[in-house]
């Protein structure tokens, strides 16, 4: 054995230990787009709550009129819906490129993983919006996607866990601070996603 | 030179045998198509190899049914794994006899 056959021969387990439990298909860019919808999410939700063009301190309307709650919770879900579509079109597309499945047992780990303190964080919220705790519920929504990223990280690249636990950090500041939950939301569902995004495309793709 | 080369495994001479290896080492256990994809190889290469790994007690079988199909899980037994990390020390030994 020669050392070119020795650097082969320990690439192929490098290569196959990491290709099977690790999720490298999730894409950077997506989370770039990612954040950008939020940070349009958040705008959309900022005018449905202040009006146009708004002087400081005056409200064209009020959390609590149904009205307003109704168009938050369409801004929310109409992000939500447009990332999650996002992010898995390009993690198809980036597994298709690399010829690898998206649906492998370490995705399929990762995403329960995450599932589980997505959902608890989707219901905790709903809970908290029907018994009218409107200011807690973007501190909560930060916290458990944090959460989610932190224990969904250990399958993938370790910038999504620093994510996660920037995004928890996030919500304990949001809860100090009660309405501004607005902003933190758009710092940490946009802003923070852009970054993550660039650092990850930069170093990974 | 007191470097040991007995601890390098004919068994992972053969890359398919190693490659399987290297996943169960890296995942409590894993199914067939999985590892089919993953290592990019027929079925009949991956199963003949499979066997052998089994035959050498390196690896565990485990068959049920999903859905009714049949799903096979293959499993790193303690024996493989010890002859996975030998042959690894025997690399590295390798390594380090060129670099003197």
């Amino acid at each position: 054995m020669d050392q070119q056959d020795l650097i082969k021969e320990i690439g192929h387990i490098r290569s196959m230990m990491e290709k099977s439990s690790k999720v490298l298909s999730i894409s950077g860019l997506s989370g770039v787009l990612i954040g950008i919808y939020a940070l349009l999410g958040a705008t959309a939700g900022y005018v449905v709550v202040y009006g146009f063009d708004s002087r400081f301190d005056y409200r064209d309307h009020y959390v609590t009129e149904p009205a307003v709650i109704n168009n938050l919770i369409g801004v929310a879900l109409t992000v939500l819906i447009a990332s999650l579509i996002t992010g898995l079109w390009m993690a198809r597309r980036k597994a298709k490129k690399a010829r690898q499945y998206i649906w492998n047992p370490s995705s399929k780990a990762m995403l329960l993983a995450m599932g589980i303190p997505l959902i608890t964080g989707g219901l905790f919220s709903l809970i908290l919006l029907s018994r009218g705790y409107f200011s807690l519920i973007g501190a909560t929504l930060l916290i458990f996607y944090g959460l989610s990223l932190t224990s969904g990280g250990i399958y993938t690249f370790k910038e999504v866990r620093w994510l996660g636990i920037l995004e928890i950090l996030l919500g304990l500041f949001a809860l100090l601070f009660p309405g501004y939950g607005l902003w933190f939301w758009a710092l940490g569902f946009g802003v923070l996603h852009i970054i993550y995004g660039f650092i990850v495309h930069k170093r990974y793709e | 030179m007191g470097l040991d080369f007995s601890l390098y495994d004919k068994v992972f001479e053969n890359r398919i045998r190693l490659q399987i290896m290297s996943v169960l080492m890296a995942n409590d256990s894993y199914d067939f198509s999985s590892l089919k994809e993953t290592l990019e190889v027929t079925d009949g290469n991956l199963a003949s190899n499979l066997k052998t790994l089994e035959k050498e007690g390196y690896i565990s079988i485990e068959k049920s049914f999903v859905d009714r199909k049949p799903n096979t899980r293959y499993k790193r037994t303690e024996k493989g794994a010890k002859a996975f990390e030998n042959h690894l020390t025997a690399l590295e030994n390798l390594i380090k006899r060129q670099y003197k």
